[in-house]
């Protein structure tokens, strides 16, 4: 297996300058917000995320974590593609996501979807390594169907 | 008047000779393992995780095979020619095992699934004599009562107490680690008192490669009247492990990490604290007699080893007991002080490179753990394995001590008998390899 298919320019320019990093309060008052803690217990890596929605759209994911360059760089491609997407359409490219990395290379990503997610395309074919390429993505669901439950909620 | 003196570097006559030194011919172990010849991403493969699990040599796969092929049967329980041949397998394996640890007889050692059962069968027998009424008075633990652990304990002998000590309102207290990934003893006294019913702790460091110098300890166990379980999961592999000369109650450790299969592990256990202790599982063979109302139970080692034991695990470990053996547990423990050494100075001169724990090769084993310029373990880990060299990189099950260092994850190179000084030039090439991909 050739490293440079998994350690791709792209990969290592998240990793070194990572987007949307820290942990951010809401700027503006509407919308609900949540926030999660998600583990890889394999290695110890971990992620808190935070995730702000109003009007149907994520306004904003902000994240701190310590973990290794995949898991770092895929919370920083997660923070470009889904901030001011609309939710549904943030939860479907969270699903062609974890498609393409559980595909072990069988599923050929769509870029116009996932865009820089498509550099992960690679972490399909290093098993040990998709933990790491999917944890800010789990976490970024998990709170985003937290978050929807709580504007649900009549206040 | 003069005295002519020997030349400069030879010890004087009655000291040990250089002679002496026990040696072995590692080209000549290397033959004997198989995968030591295959490539991993096109480079020949380096295997420096051998205290994750060892390789086996052809001389332990060989007498599993013969065993299915000639010899199967169940244990303990058949009349027939195959059963019978079974049964003395697979209790020759015990006794082997009771040599290899100088146990006073082979009704000591308990064969268990791995170290980690072999500690949980100490911890629930130990919660079973707290809840049932007549349980050994050395065996139960309640409120005020407390057991000992330490800070460089692998997960398999920190979560078993913690449990027990939920279960049973008593207290789990632990030995730190010294900046070097000593043990630090200058709370013995204090920390190992009256209440203690039991302290529980590693030979060797799985993470930190520290051996732990346990003759203080003991002594001050004895002298509180508790119970002493040591962890001997990375040592017995490694060097000669006495029972006698430890004087330990417990001793746990694991066959695939020394040369044999996974599936079979190791309790020794001093003949008359098994006696006392209640037993883990229930079901064949660990019986006396069973009636609808009650059962009892077989004398140790058969009360802990219900069901259908791992039969060829165990004569595959007793074939890695013969072949350690042969070459002699000295010998294997001189080459890998040699080769501790030399890995050490290797990394210490590896530009941002930190290891945790003992920074030279005295009271350590070739378990080495470092960081490299704050790269992620993962990503080391994967450029190493690009090169054909396989590492351990993570929290190696021993999350407390990372937290001790300041640290989420670690890279592991841990050594054995058959790695060479070739393969640690190797893994700092491969080292180098990292430095130029995340620079």
């Amino acid at each position: 297996m050739e490293l440079d298919q998994l350690y791709q320019d792209i990969i290592l320019d998240h990793y070194k300058k990572p987007r949307g990093r820290g942990l951010r309060d809401p700027t503006v008052a509407s919308g609900s917000v949540a926030q999660v803690r998600h583990v890889n217990p394999t290695c110890g890596d971990e992620i808190d995320l935070r995730v702000h929605l109003a009007d149907g759209k994520v306004v904003d994911v902000s994240y701190e974590g310590m973990g290794c360059s995949i898991s770092q760089a895929s919370a920083s491609v997660l923070y470009e593609l889904m901030v001011d997407r609309p939710v549904d359409q943030a939860l479907s490219t969270v699903d062609a996501f974890t498609e393409m990395i559980g595909s072990r290379g069988q599923v050929e990503p769509d870029e116009a979807i996932l865009e820089d997610g498509v550099a992960f395309a690679g972490v399909a074919k290093f098993p040990a390594r998709v933990k790491c390429a999917l944890l800010a993505w789990m976490a970024f669901k998990d709170a985003t169907v937290q978050a929807l439950a709580v504007e649900g909620t009549p206040s | 008047m003069t005295t002519t003196l020997p030349p400069l570097g030879t010890p004087p006559p009655g000291m040990p000779q250089y002679a002496d030194i026990p040696r072995l011919d590692v080209a000549k172990i290397r033959a004997d393992f198989p995968i030591l010849d295959r490539e991993v991403n096109g480079h020949r493969v380096v295997y420096l995780d051998s205290g994750n699990t060892s390789q086996k040599p052809r001389q332990v796969l060989d007498a599993m095979r013969e065993h299915f092929e000639r010899h199967n049967g169940n244990v303990a329980r058949s009349v027939h020619t195959l059963g019978t041949e079974a049964t003395a397998a697979y209790e020759g394996a015990r006794e082997k095992v009771a040599r290899f640890v100088n146990a006073g007889s082979s009704d000591e050692i308990v064969f268990t699934k791995n170290a980690t059962e072999s500690i949980n069968l100490v911890a629930h027998s130990m919660l079973a004599a707290s809840l049932d009424p007549p349980g050994d008075p050395r065996l139960k633990v309640g409120p005020g009562d407390e057991i000992v652990i330490t800070e460089m304990e692998h997960h398999s002998n920190i979560v078993p107490w913690q449990m027990l000590c939920e279960r049973t309102g008593a207290t789990l207290r632990w030995f730190g680690i010294t900046d070097h990934g000593r043990l630090n003893e200058s709370t013995l006294d204090e920390l190992v008192n009256p209440r203690t019913k039991l302290v529980s702790m590693v030979l060797v460091s799985n993470i930190l490669g520290t051996a732990n110098a346990t003759a203080r300890i003991t002594e001050r166990v004895r002298a509180v009247g508790a119970l002493l379980l040591l962890d001997a999961s990375q040592a017995a592999p490694h060097k000669p492990v006495d029972v006698v000369d430890l004087d330990a109650d417990f001793l746990a450790f694991t066959g695939h990490k020394m040369l044999g299969p996974t599936g079979i592990g190791v309790l020794y256990g001093r003949r008359e604290l098994l006696a006392a202790m209640p037993p883990f599982l229930g079901g064949g063979s660990m019986i006396e007699t069973v009636t609808m109302q009650k059962s009892t139970f077989a004398p140790p080692p058969a009360r802990f080893e219900a069901g259908t034991p791992p039969i060829a695990e165990a004569v595959g470990l007793g074939a890695a007991v013969d072949y350690l053996t042969a070459i002699g547990m000295d010998s294997v423990a001189w080459y890998e002080k040699q080769l501790t050494t030399y890995a050490l100075e290797a990394l210490h001169a590896v530009p941002d490179l930190r290891i945790f724990g003992p920074p030279t090769p005295v009271g350590r084993s070739g378990t080495i753990s470092f960081d490299l310029a704050g790269i992620h373990p993962h990503d080391v880990g994967q450029v190493l394995d690009a090169e054909g060299v396989q590492v351990r990189v993570g929290h190696h099950c021993a999350r407390p001590t990372c937290v001790r260092f300041g640290v989420a994850a670690m890279t592991r190179v841990s050594l054995y008998l058959y790695n060479t000084t070739d393969e640690i030039d190797a893994l700092v090439a491969a080292l180098a390899k990292v430095r130029k991909v995340f620079a």
